[in-house]
């Protein structure tokens, strides 16, 4: 590899009508491609000297074929010059700062000093528009200058009002400007940041257009034998006629109407060849009506070859498909159906220690039709690099010229390494290292505790895969991506990955308040990650061993561990009571044993889990994966045991309770209409800087809000932990106790941007409303619960209130999605140096200690350096 | 208050700013192994510049107070500040 070397400078000209001239090969005057025998006219669009696309044919001017010919320029005399579209910008600020006479610059040698400073100081600062006054007298000559007008995309005309007082509008042609840049001294030219030995101005006027080699616009022979042409083919077909008409009348001495019209045609066409998106300028279709694709559409957006060839392309190796979960499997694996596992594979050198076992791999084949078999081979790739591409009929042959220095392309097979994608790719971990597990079936199977840092569901998300085809790249892939690496964030210090939904669940379920289970409960509980001896029994009773749900919990805790905290469904009591809490929600653990407490999403949830994260810090990333994969394992058997699922009539309540639902509303509906009526009478007081409209509004937002709280009250003091959506509000699974208050009490207030609905009719939100009514119904109060069902006007509403949170979504990721483009545009290239520096590629430094105290986030414990409190909980073994 | 009287650097939101002497920045260099134009920029006509009299080239020590590691220090070149 050659040294890495320093860009000194990078210069950007413009091509001059010379230069296009010196490059071009053949001076094209035809506008036809073909002849009736297919074969290219000279002088054509398609003539033989720009390159060759068809295989056999020899270039003209380098006498390549055609997969080594790389084009060559031809050009287009224009009859008269025509502006560029690119640089109508660049046009107008010149016409502005120049003599309309003499093309000098129109400021005096005094003016230039003040604006750029003394000559030894001046550094990029050019003269701008702003710098040079309208309509002045030219220094240098006297003339009077009138006002250039630009209109879009590419007319200038000059304004200036004559004796009569009347305004006068003459256009410039491009050759009037051509003439008017070409004089602009050199010197001037400098002045305003531009280098006449590279880019004259008047160059901006094209007078030579370049016609781009055949081989940057192919024509393709479509399945019924016709030519279709490139869209940037039809474009200079169209240019070359109109061109060839506008020569025809400009010799016969048209009328100046008529030239005028045509050379407007050749600006309209030249322009729509550079660029088909101009403002102003109605894009130039094809015969089926779609917009053609010319130069600027190819290179611009998504699509474009920056972004779309150069920046990112597509890639071999890879395979993608639908994602389902499997909770056997361990979180750093993947499962792969057999049919993607056949078709993609890892290449390994042949060498005299692995000969047999490749040679039975060429053997075999590409034909792998169950799991339980041996994999086989795609490829061999001969020492001289020929492929072989190995079949029922080859694979034999190649078997025995099999030897050292061949290389195969081996199936895939279990424990292989790959990646493992979804996007979008907003943060590393969306890229992780998997080992392979083959599987029957179409999808990729993963281990729903990896779901959070892919942000990854089952509801048909789609998944990439791509395999490492160097032991370097495995090794990476190995040693920086795998999941095991990848379990705490970099963000924040904890856990990513950990126990959702279901895991939470089940331990809550299995911990909660002491139970005990006998030998053959136990032992069914942890029978998919058994220790090596079970633990001496909690109780015995009549002979019979009982262990504690907790003793079973602790089985999968690491020896040594020793934690004190509140779990999530802590109620935050004034005094707590700590060992003796009602919910058992004071979580201690020492040296392994959980004496206390729920587990739930604090102990072991993806973002939170305490325990998880300790045991990390603790004993390393692998002990942390095992503990995953235990865990989940366990929870599941945990929620098995007792069974769990959700009904509508866990959403049922007794008569007292609808009562008491009913008998809070009907107050709140009072409380509301006695507000309005002080209101109406003149007799409520504003809160400060409020208006009194805001203040009612305020109020009764106020008074509904805590009319459907007490409902949920009321509604969770009937559903007690025996109903599984207070479970799994309580544990943090999924939902929370709102959600239940509206499936079992009220739905409340619907909202639209904080403030009850207001919009729809004249007065009222709907027909079905007097005009001028404020009261909760009529401004979108829903009063029934899911399980009670809407009323028609509610349902209107609640949709109302549901839209809004879908738009909210919707614009939030657009605009996210940019940020989150433009940082990573900003900082890709930003690394920590060995002196703890954050510096770019080229040595400058952004930070001169990585995060001002040079700690890595993912090494430190939610963001502190050191994690005190652990080290003091392992010795005191008790809250600190 | 008059407006004259007025300072910034005397504001508690603005950090500390130093002009740092010649050997100081020779073992600046040193210690980062950098030259000159590696070093953070900042303009010659922000407000803090200005009060500390720093002029171009010079290199301005910034003392901030962190939120991760309570003080850190940075350093940063005084540059011409380019039209608009």
């Amino acid at each position: 590899m050659p040294s890495p070397k320093r860009v000194g400078k990078i210069e950007f000209g413009l091509l001059s009508p010379k230069e296009i001239r010196k490059m071009s090969v053949r001076k094209i005057i035809w506008a036809d491609t073909y002849d009736d025998d297919g074969f290219p006219y000279p002088q054509g669009l398609m003539d033989l000297h720009l390159g060759v696309i068809d295989p056999g044919l020899r270039c003209k001017t380098c006498g390549n074929k055609a997969s080594d010919c790389p084009g060559h320029f031809g050009h287009i005399e224009l009859a008269k010059p025509v502006t560029h579209v690119g640089y109508t910008r660049l046009i107008r600020k010149l016409l502005r700062v120049s003599c309309r006479e003499c093309s000098r610059l129109l400021l005096s040698p005094e003016e230039i000093y003040k604006v750029l400073g003394p000559e030894e100081e001046r550094n990029t600062d050019v003269i701008t528009e702003k710098d040079v006054k309208k309509e002045r007298i030219c220094p240098h000559c006297g003339a009077q200058q009138n006002k250039v007008n630009f209109e879009k995309p590419t007319t200038f005309s000059e304004i200036w009002t004559d004796e009569n007082g009347r305004k006068v509008d003459h256009k410039l042609t491009p050759a009037d400007i051509r003439s008017r840049l070409e004089k602009i001294p050199d010197e001037d030219l400098r002045h305003l940041g531009i280098n006449p030995d590279v880019a004259r101005p008047e160059w901006t006027l094209i007078t030579v257009l370049p016609v781009p080699p055949v081989t940057m616009r192919p024509s393709i022979i479509l399945e019924n034998g016709q030519r279709s042409e490139d869209d940037l083919t039809h474009k200079l077909v169209d240019i070359i006629r109109i061109n060839q008409r506008f020569k025809e009348n400009q010799d016969a001495g048209a009328p100046q109407l008529i030239i005028e019209d045509l050379w407007e045609l050749l600006q309209y066409h030249v322009t729509t060849y550079m660029d088909n998106e101009v403002a102003g300028c109605p894009p130039a279709r094809h015969r089926s009506g779609r917009p053609l694709k010319t130069i600027s559409q190819r290179l611009k957006g998504k699509d474009g070859r920056f972004r779309g060839s150069l920046s990112g392309k597509r890639v071999n190796f890879s395979g993608r498909t639908v994602i389902s979960p499997d909770p056997n499997m361990s979180i750093g694996q993947v499962g792969i159906p057999l049919a993607i596992a056949n078709e993609m594979s890892v290449p390994i050198r042949v060498t005299p220690f692995n000969i047999e076992e490749v040679r039975a791999m060429v053997l075999k084949g590409p034909v792998r039709g169950s799991l339980t078999e041996p994999c086989g081979a795609n490829y061999a790739i001969r020492p001289d690099n020929r492929r072989v591409r190995l079949n029922e009929l080859t694979c034999e042959t190649v078997a025995e010229q099999l030897e050292p220095g061949w290389t195969v392309d081996r199936q895939l097979r279990n424990n292989d390494i790959v990646l493992f994608n979804r996007q979008p790719s907003l943060h590393r971990m969306s890229i992780m290292a998997h080992r392979i597990v083959l599987m029957n079936g179409r999808t990729f199977r993963l281990n729903p505790a990896v779901c959070p840092p892919y942000n990854a569901d089952f509801d048909g998300d789609e998944m990439n895969l791509h395999v490492p085809q160097t032991e370097e790249a495995r090794a990476e892939a190995h040693m920086l991506c795998s999941v095991y690496n990848n379990i705490l964030s970099p963000r924040f210090g904890g856990p990513i990955i950990g126990g959702i939904h279901d895991h939470i669940s089940g331990l809550f379920l299995l911990t909660h308040t002491l139970r005990w289970f006998d030998k053959e409960e136990t032992v069914s509980l942890i029978k998919f990650n058994p220790p090596e001896h079970l633990p001496k029994p909690g109780k015995v009773e009549n002979g019979i061993e009982y262990w504690s749900n907790k003793q079973v919990f602790s089985m999968i805790l690491a020896d040594d561990l020793n934690l004190v905290y509140r779990s999530s469904s802590c109620k935050d009591c004034e005094v707590c009571k700590k060992g003796d809490c009602e919910q058992d929600s004071y979580v201690q653990i020492a040296n392994g044993q959980l004496l206390t407490g729920t587990i739930d999403k604090k102990s072991i949830g993806a973002f939170k889990g305490n325990i998880l994260q300790r045991t990390i810090r603790q004993h390393g990333q692998e002990r942390g994966a095992q503990f995953i994969d235990d865990f989940t394992k366990l929870s599941v058997r945990g929620i098995m045991f007792d069974g769990f699922s959700f009904g509508i009539d866990d959403e049922d309540l007794s008569k007292t309770e609808y009562k008491q639902i009913d008998e809070g509303l009907d107050e709140a509906m009072r409380d509301v209409k006695r507000r309005i009526q002080i209101y109406e009478e003149g007799q409520l007081e504003p809160m400060p800087g409020r208006t009194l409209e805001e203040t009612l509004e305020m109020q009764i937002m106020q008074v509904l809000g805590k009319a459907r709280d007490k409902t949920g009250e009321i509604a969770g003091r009937h559903l007690g932990l025996s109903n599984s959506a207070v479970v799994m509000a309580v544990s943090g699974a999924r939902g929370s106790m709102l959600n239940l208050t509206q499936m079992a009490g009220c739905i409340g207030q619907q909202a639209v941007r904080g403030e009850r609905i207001t919009r729809g009719y004249e007065d009222r939100t709907l027909p079905h409303f007097k005009r001028g009514d404020r009261g909760a119904p009529a401004h979108g109060f829903v009063r029934n619960s899911y399980k009670s069902g809407l009323t028609p006007t509610e349902f209107f509403f609640h949709a109302i209130g549901g839209r809004e949170g879908l738009v909210d979504t919707a614009v939030r990721t657009s605009q996210s999605g940019y940020l989150q483009r433009r940082m990573i545009n900003a900082l890709q290239d930003l690394k920590v140096a060995y002196d703890m520096t954050v510096r770019t590629t080229g040595g400058r430094i952004i930070q001169f200690q990585y995060g001002e105290d040079g700690t890595d986030p993912s090494k430190a414990c939610f963001g502190d350096p050191v994690d005190v409190r652990g080290v003091l909980e392992n010795v005191l073994k008790e809250e600190v | 208050m008059d407006t004259k009287d007025f300072s910034v650097i005397e504001h508690v939101m603005v950090p500390e700013h130093h002009v740092m002497t010649r050997e100081e920045v020779d073992d600046l260099l040193l210690k980062y192994k950098i030259s000159y134009d590696q070093l953070p920029k900042i303009y010659h006509d922000d407000p803090a510049v200005k009060t500390i009299d720093g002029k171009v080239n010079d290199v301005i020590r910034i003392v901030r107070n962190s939120q991760t590691a309570g003080r850190a220090e940075s350093f940063r070149m005084v540059v011409k500040r380019p039209k608009k």
